[in-house]
């Protein structure tokens, strides 16, 4: 629906699990729609051109950059964003491992990486290595070096398959303590 | 408490994940409206005319700021473009403002400005540009320093390396784009800006706006990575407080990724000529580091390549000389360890070269060339441990494994090399001031004006002052990035912890006391008369230490003593004099093992490994997540990182992240960190020297070593394509 005077569209959007109801531009993509209108700025904005991944949510599940689609494409589907990735029950597992291993740095990449990973574990709860730097390779971390981001990956995916897991305990130390 | 040199996770941890962590273009405020610049498409000459008429009539604007109708302003520099004057320095100046209701009305109205120039013959061509470069300084440090007869130790010397080493611009691009949102309240300035210096931009926006320091305020509580650009202030944030003025109403103005691309600082281009001299035996006798690096036509910046070969090796004639080009680009800065990435590179592939020439191991020709006093000052180091950092590093990556030829490794089709290189980086600290407070509700406030970019300061802060004053980490809350806070340095130099947990200590101290003199003399507290000595604090209980039962809660104490908070203040000088007596570096070992493609050319990085000598580890964790990710930067200045210039327009041809190539998750295989965490307690009582930018030096040297290891080519222009090794 259109109203005439401001151009813009009314649409309701799932979000989160949420019905919302929301006026916009139909130029504007997901990514806006998301920031300035409905303020849920956990999805971050890096580039606008579908190249850093920043603003990558899940639109049925699936990840999508955000910043690549329209808002009034979403209409009717089913848009999480990292707001809604914590259940009543508490952070998700890979919540939780990122912030113990140190994988969220200085933090702009990881609400994408997050839920990209969060749909990699859906379809594969024992992904290898090799899987998971697959999943993830549309996204660019500038602070982490990746490594740590595959950590807690590993260390969320055992964490829900139910095994008794500690981070590694690896020293920084180096072997002679 | 002991807090301190823990794998404590960072506190920060859950904001980030859950997406609440508020980086400084989400903060929305009643009339909020959007600004969006325009810039120049010359690289040099002037504006001749501008026609916004178009764009001023067009839906939802604002506001357009030109040359023509902007402020005035008397204190503005002319490294910053604010729409002074009509003349054109680079490509990609800001030219002029559009302010609207929404973003993309701003950007639409943009668009429709037309711009007219009377070009001139731009400065672009940078080895053109030596006959008249100029001599500079890197922070008050000269760029001309030498020792001892160089041209008389070349001539006599047994073995020569002379060649030219490159490095290309970089763009810093950390994730979070530059951001900011200005508001005015009357003569009083608020400004949200992802910042690493929110002190010194303050400053230079009070001067700029003719307000007092005091009645402008800038926040900036997450940097989502700055890696220095958001060091310097910019002309994007006056921007957006003279559009905020203008309309009258708070401006947002985020930059665009190309945006990042010009306007906002750069690693400058080098060009590096090593001439290295050696007795037969590998003892250096001569070394010539020449810089050339450019900087733009509006501001000198200095890229110190040559300094690190001021500090690395004994060598009785050095000659470090450094000149500045100047180019119709923007201005380049501070990036991920300046000088010393760039400058560490050419030193250390230079070593490699002198020691094929020797026949010599190349770790060995290091250790041979070792010194335990800075070799410039003689003075002793405030503490060295870099033999045991090669020693570790060797062990851990297995270099006696290594067969001495190049090409001389295989795995299948692969060509395999192995290379080491010396890291180093200055430890630097500068003053800062920090409050602790005691709260009503019993909880403790560590707070002053530093900057969380990733590096764990929030974390580091309440571990720091959980020490100090024996309370759990759990019951502290750290607040920091407001200049309404007691001020901090600049979040840059690596010198970040070791210039703000002085200030804490002290702080902690000072309200530790005042608490326990205020508590000694309440007649209801169960202290009562006892002297200060004889009792204490401790997670959160204040008791007699003889008779530990006879204590109080904090909050209880508090609330009987009027309800306000308790606080400690301090501000903290660094010792001036160290300087006369010590030199204090950093110092670090790193291996790297590449694979290279011999018919394709491409390289991959597959392991490294890095020993660090940086002081006391203050949080595993943190510092590991530094280390590495400073290593992943060296491995993009070894073979990814590159701005191209168009030599005519003087624009970034690649000014986007698909085509500017940051590493990415598949460039990177194993990193091995480990650091020797012996504490420097000269510069700083907690004896960190600091570990943000250690990790990029050294690292593109050894990845270049192992390729010529594993190729037999010697590329001396970085970054290391796969087109140059086919080549
Ligand atoms: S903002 Fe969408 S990919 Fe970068
Ligand atoms: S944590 Fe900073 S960009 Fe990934």
């Amino acid at each position: 629906m259109t109203s005439k005077k401001s151009q813009k569209s009314l649409v309701e959007l799932r979000i989160n699990g949420e019905t919302i109801e929301v006026a916009f531009a139909p130029h504007k993509t997901l990514l806006e729609v998301l920031r300035e209108d409905l303020a849920l700025t956990g999805t971050k904005h890096g580039c606008e051109l579908g190249e850093c991944g920043t603003c990558a949510v899940l639109v049925d599940g699936l990840p999508v950059l955000s910043c690549l689609v329209l808002g009034l494409e979403a209409e009717g589907r089913e848009v999480t964003t990292i707001e809604g990735m914590a259940t009543a029950a508490g952070l998700h597992p890979l919540q939780d491992a990122f912030a113990d291993l140190g994988a969220a740095q200085c933090g702009y990449c990881s609400p994408a990486f997050l839920l990209v990973a969060k749909e990699l574990l859906e379809v594969n709860p024992s992904p290898n290595r090799d899987e998971i730097r697959e999943a993830l390779s549309g996204n660019l971390c500038r602070c982490t070096g990746y490594i740590k981001i595959y950590e807690a990956v590993e260390l969320a995916a055992a964490r829900m398959r139910g095994e008794a897991v500690e981070p590694a305990t690896e020293s920084i130390y180096g072997f002679e303590v | 408490m002991n807090t301190i040199g823990k794998p404590i996770s960072r506190v920060d941890g859950k904001l980030k994940v859950t997406g609440s962590a508020r980086y400084s273009a989400e903060f929305d405020m009643p009339g909020l409206c959007y600004a969006v610049l325009v810039q120049s498409t010359i690289p040099a000459g002037r504006i001749a005319g501008m026609d916004d008429s178009l764009a001023r009539k067009a839906a939802g604007v604002l506001a357009v700021l030109t040359p023509e109708n902007a402020q005035r302003l008397p204190g503005a520099e002319k490294r910053l473009s604010l729409l002074q004057d009509n003349q054109v320095y680079y490509n990609g100046q800001p030219v002029a403002v559009v302010v609207a209701e929404k973003l993309e009305e701003a950007h639409h109205a943009a668009s429709l400005i037309k711009i007219r120039y009377s070009v001139s013959a731009p400065k672009l061509d940078f080895v053109a540009g030596f006959p008249s470069s100029h001599p500079g300084n890197h922070n008050g440090e000269p760029g001309d320093m030498s020792w001892g007869d160089v041209d008389g130790a070349l001539k006599d010397s047994d073995i020569k390396i002379d060649q030219v080493y490159t490095t290309p611009i970089h763009h810093h691009n950390p994730m979070e784009p530059h951001a900011a949102i200005a508001q005015w309240n009357g003569d009083e300035l608020t400004v949200h800006e992802s910042a690493q210096d929110i002190s010194g931009h303050r400053a230079k926006l009070a001067k700029l706006f003719g307000v007092q320091e005091s009645n402008v305020r800038l926040i900036c509580l997450f940097v989502g990575g700055g890696f220095g650009c958001k060091g310097p202030l910019w002309s994007h944030v006056p921007l957006a407080a003279m559009a905020a003025r203008q309309v009258n109403r708070p401006v947002k103005i985020v930059l665009e990724r190309p945006q990042m691309f010009g306007p906002v600082g750069a690693r400058p281009r080098t060009h590096q000529r090593l001439t290295v001299g050696a007795t037969r035996e590998g003892k250096l006798t001569a070394i010539r580091h020449e810089v050339h690096a450019h900087t733009s036509v509006i501001e000198d910046y200095l890229e110190s390549s040559a300094f690190p070969t001021r500090v690395m090796y004994g060598c009785p004639n050095v000659s470090t000389i450094h000149r500045i080009v100047d180019l119709n680009l923007g201005t380049p800065t501070y990036t991920r360890a300046p000088g010393v990435a760039t400058g560490t590179y050419a030193l250390e592939v230079a070593m490699d070269e002198l020691a094929y020439k020797l026949n010599m191991d190349p770790l060995q020709l290091r250790l041979l060339n070792y010194t335990e006093n800075d070799p410039q000052t003689k003075l002793p180091f405030t503490g060295k441990h870099l033999r045991d950092c090669y020693t570790r590093a060797a062990e851990r990556f297995g270099w006696s494994n290594r067969t001495r030829e190049p090409r001389s490794m295989r795995d299948g089709s692969q060509l395999i090399g192995w290379g080491v290189a010396t890291e180093t980086y200055p430890a630097n600290r500068r003053p800062a001031s920090a409050l602790v407070r005691f709260k009503p509700d019993g909880r403790v406030l560590v707070a002053t004006g530093t900057h969380e970019i990733g590096n764990g300061i929030y974390t580091i802060m309440i571990q720091t002052a959980a020490d100090a004053l024996n309370v759990s980490p759990d019951l502290i809350d750290a607040q920091l990035g407001d200049t309404a806070l007691p001020p901090a340095p600049i979040t840059a130099g690596s010198m970040t912890v070791a210039s703000v947990t002085p200030a804490i200590q002290t702080a902690a101290e000072r309200v530790r006391t005042r608490l326990l003199q205020m508590a000694v003399a309440d007649s209801g507290s169960p202290v009562h008369d006892a002297s200060v000595d004889e009792v204490d604090f401790k997670d959160g209980l204040i008791f007699r230490k003889l008779s530990p039962n006879r204590s109080e809660k904090l909050g209880d104490f508090i609330a009987r003593n009027g309800g306000q908070p308790i606080e400690g203040i301090a501000h903290v000088e660094p010792d001036e004099t160290l300087k006369q007596k010590f030199a204090s570096h950093s110092f670090g070992a790193v291996f790297a093992e590449v694979s290279v493609d011999p018919d394709l050319g491409p390289t991959r990085v597959r392991r490294v490994t890095a020993v660090y000598d940086v002081g006391k580890v203050l949080n595993e964790k943190t510092a590991r997540s530094q280390f590495i990710g400073g290593i992943v930067w060296g491995i993009g200045l070894a073979l990814h990182e590159d701005s191209h210039m168009d030599a005519r327009t003087g624009r970034i041809v690649n000014e986007n992240l698909a085509d500017y190539h940051v590493p990415v998750n598949a460039d990177i295989g194993e990193i091995d960190v480990s650091a020797i965490d012996i504490a420097d307690t000269h510069l700083n009582p907690l004896g960190a020297r600091g570990i943000g930018e250690i990790g990029i030096t050294g690292t593109a040297a050894a990845v270049a070593n192992a390729i010529y290891h594993a190729t037999g080519k010697r590329i001396r222009d970085l970054p290391i394509t796969p087109q140059k090794l086919i080549a």
